[in-house]
């Protein structure tokens, strides 16, 4: 029985992996959705949504491998958390609804592509909100008894799931901004840099108060992240994190394009570490850990025998996908 | 409004609304794919601009269709989940893998060269874009097969054991559950359907813009193609339902005969019951008319084969026999009727009438849909025959339900249908309306696209029309 623990840890940081590489790639394109309010009709839109256009679809997809992947690794998390969470999830999945279906509808008719718009946006915030929400409402904890959730439809909803939903609308708006500075030129390129300054200062003091807010949760937390000897090895994330916002903000003087973009992502690596410090080795916090609810040994290695092969490969594609599309999104189209 | 439902019910009528609108996508997008990929390869090989166009034509509608899939697709994923934990728990070893599987090895490849698919044709070489066209059309195939293996073990389980959490695990070797069965059976049956809902759609639109010019020549290859493949697909489907009725009455006999209507054992050969109003209180089909022997012809191929009723199994393990009597004539009698324009296209083909003979193209246009319909008919039979169980014979529906509210399964369901109506109501809009422009003879050209800035070159007309 020995190798089922670690596969079970193996699989943990393959779907911690699915779950970030969701985080940051569909990250930025509903930033871009939370954002385009405030972007001109016109061309400034249309080259927003062209910059993300052929690559949603992709982005999105590792939210299936999360959602499936935990089915398959850790079938009772799985079954525990969507119940705990049912309204969050239903919102989150409609939200996706919207936002999806828009990239093609605003297309399809031009009176049509204001309600479009709004709808891209609409479906952009709820579906971020419920994510950040969502994180929040695992990280507080689950009521479970007898391998099932056992609480209330909305037991999630408590200020500090709140902060976590705001705070993920602020980080995917900072992705979104970031990335449009690398995309965009001219007058579009200067407002994604205004906006990338002021969702900057915005994003850390969100991470700020997570972070401070996070420990007081439970005293297991508080004893991860504060007591010797593992405080030396846990400040450094918070150390890395005030070293990361000094590069962002250099990089937007400096007028850098595709840094401030990059220092995000290292950012929302940090965020992720540090989410990585509080949990493990749980999947459902103080209820269930990585071992009680992985599936047979059987069911994690016949998977994990494709998912070796089959990730390099889905990355070395879409990798390729990104490369082809590389460049200025211009209001043209892509030429 | 909802107090006197259960949350059973209610989790149950989510699930059905929201697998069959999901499942009306990929119906299209599947056989779709694969056409687009045929068009493009006889562009490519030929030089004829016709099958370039068509491809336009066809890649706008495409990329709206798939992308009602995609959407309604992640909605399935996490269904499992919010409504159906307790069978998450114990199914999610066995079908979790396999499901997982089709994430990795077609979600991404269809998702990662749509893009390419949609957007690059200017970006990428011929080649290399008709690779791209391959790979989705690849990836849509490579999903049906997975999710097809998942859903046809929950009908034919094989390959398990049962562990001391109540939990399904692999027995051994992934082959036995992966090749289950039903599974091959089904996977025929639900692939040819996707072609043959494909090629109803492709010659309503040629049929309707025939109606209206028969001169115009992408309306003409487009019916034409189409015909060719109803003709060859519709016989190949009836025959492949066959096996499958064969191999339901093996493993899932009680489904087999509500399918039929038949109650009462039949020593010494089945009646075929061509109509009539079964009552599963009285246990018997009133006002039918039947064939006599014809059944057991059919299904043991011996017209005085004895059979089985649904009186020898218990009541209680009875699927509700009025639905599934009732959608699998709905669905036979559709292929039927697809049997007979198929047959119909090649008499007017035979006669040198094909472009010309609007009672067939009107009959192509009213068949259009019916593909459609008689996709979900099938899926209410077999599916709502699997009950009363969710994995046959082992895991009761009752059993499987997340412990929720009933208020808090109502409400979603209500923002589910709305939202659904809504959203998919406009996509079928938006369809139509590109569906109802003629095919024309320079399909990209930027003279069509006058919404948009964009479109100097053919890859931003695809989605900036």
């Amino acid at each position: 029985m020995h190798y089922n623990y670690d596969l079970a840890t193996i699989w943990a940081f393959i779907l911690a992996f699915a779950i970030f590489a969701y985080v940051v790639m569909d990250g930025f394109d509903l930033g871009i959705g939370i954002l385009f309010p405030s972007f001109a009709v016109g061309d400034e839109r249309d080259q927003a949504m062209n910059s993300i256009a052929p690559v949603w679809d992709g982005n999105e997809t590792w939210l299936v491998l999360g959602g499936g992947g935990l089915m398959a690794a850790f079938p009772l998390a799985y079954a525990i958390i969507l119940p705990a969470t049912y309204p969050l999830v239903i919102a989150m999945l409609l939200g996706l609804v919207f936002r999806g279906v828009a990239f093609e509808y605003r297309w399809r008719d031009p009176r049509h592509r204001a309600l479009w718009d709004a709808a891209f946006t609409l479906g952009s915030v709820v579906a971020t909100l419920a994510q950040g929400m969502l994180l929040g409402a695992v990280l507080q904890g689950i009521h479970v008894e007898n391998r099932a959730y056992a609480g209330g439809w909305l037991d999630w909803l408590t200020p500090f799931s709140v902060l976590t939903g705001v705070s993920l609308l602020i980080g995917y708006a900072l992705l979104g901004a970031s990335w449009l500075i690398g995309k965009t030129d001219g007058q579009a390129q200067q407002h994604a840099r205004r906006l990338s300054f002021w969702l900057g200062i915005a994003t850390f003091m969100a991470m700020a108060a997570v972070s401070a807010a996070t420990p007081f949760l439970s005293f297991d937390y508080w004893h991860r992240w504060f007591e010797m000897p593992g405080v030396l090895l846990t400040a450094q994330v918070p150390l890395l994190v005030v070293l990361a916002a000094a590069g962002f903000f250099w990089s937007l003087k400096r007028g850098s394009e595709r840094l401030p973009f990059l220092i995000t992502l290292l950012l929302f690596a940090l965020g992720f570490v540090g989410l990585g410090i509080s949990m493990f080795p749980y999947v459902v916090p103080r209820a269930v850990t990585i071992w009680q609810a992985a599936a047979p040994g059987k069911s994690q290695m016949f998977m994990l025998v494709g998912t070796v092969v089959i990730i390099p490969l889905i990355l070395g594609y879409t990798g390729w996908a990104y490369w082809v599309f590389r460049g200025k999104a211009g209001v043209e189209g892509y030429h | 409004m909802f107090d006197h439902l259960d949350a059973l019910v209610l989790a149950r009528a989510q699930f059905a609304f929201t697998v069959s609108f999901h499942f009306i996508f990929p119906s299209f997008s599947i056989g779709l794919a694969s056409y687009l990929m045929v068009l493009e390869g006889l562009w490519l090989k030929t030089g004829r601009g016709v099958y370039a166009n068509l491809y336009r034509y066809w890649l706008k509608i495409f990329a709206v269709a798939f992308g009602m899939g995609v959407v309604s697709g992640i909605v399935m994923s996490y269904q499992f989940g919010t409504n159906w934990s307790v069978f998450s728990d114990k199914a999610g070893p066995v079908i979790g893998p396999l499901m997982a599987y089709e994430v990795l090895t077609a979600f991404f490849l269809e998702a990662g060269f749509l893009g390419v698919m949609l957007f690059g044709i200017s970006k990428v070489g011929k080649g290399l874009h008709f690779f791209a066209t391959c790979m989705v059309a690849l990836g849509t195939f490579i999903s049906a097969t997975w999710i097809i293996s998942t859903n046809s073990w929950m009908h034919t389980p094989a390959g398990f054991a049962i562990n001391a959490q109540g939990q399904f695990v692999p027995a051994g070797s992934w082959l036995p559950i992966i090749f289950n069965p039903s599974f091959p059976y089904r996977l025929t049956h639900v692939v040819l359907a996707a072609y043959l809902t494909t090629s109803l759609v492709v010659a309503a639109v040629g049929a309707w813009h025939l109606l209206r010019d028969r001169q115009n020549p992408g309306a003409r290859k487009m019916f034409s193609m189409a015909m060719w493949m109803v003709v060859i697909a519709a016989p190949l489907q009836i025959a492949a339902g066959d096996t499958q009725g064969l191999n339901t009455l093996e493993h899932q006999p009680a489904k087999l005969l509500a399918m039929e209507g038949d109650f009462d054992a039949s020593p010494n050969g089945a009646p075929l019951i061509l109509f009539g109003i079964p009552s599963q209180k009285d246990a018997k089909v009133h006002y039918k008319v039947e064939l006599p022997r014809l059944g057991s012809l059919i299904l043991k191929h011996d017209p005085t084969a004895p059979l089985p009723g649904l009186k020898d199994f218990p009541r209680d393990k009875w699927p509700p026999v009025a639905i599934v009597f009732w959608s699998f004539r709905l669905m036979v009698a559709l292929g039927m009727a697809m049997l007979g324009l198929g047959v119909f296209g090649l008499w007017a083909r035979y006669r040198k009438r094909l472009y010309d003979w609007p009672l067939l193209h009107r009959t192509a246009l009213l068949l259009g849909p019916s593909g459609f319909v008689a996709v979900i008919a099938g899926w209410v039979t077999t599916e709502v025959g699997r009950q009363p169980y969710t994995v046959y014979g082992y895991l009761l529906t009752s059993q499987s339900h997340s412990p929720l509210a009933a208020s808090a399964v109502a409400t979603s369901l209500a923002a589910f249908v709305v939202v659904y109506f809504a959203v998919f109501g406009a996509g079928t809009y938006y369809l139509l309306r590109l569906m109802s422009h003629a095919p024309e003879a320079h399909e990209s050209e930027p003279a069509n696209i006058p919404q948009r800035a964009s479109g100097i070159t053919p890859a931003a007309s695809v989605v900036g029309e």
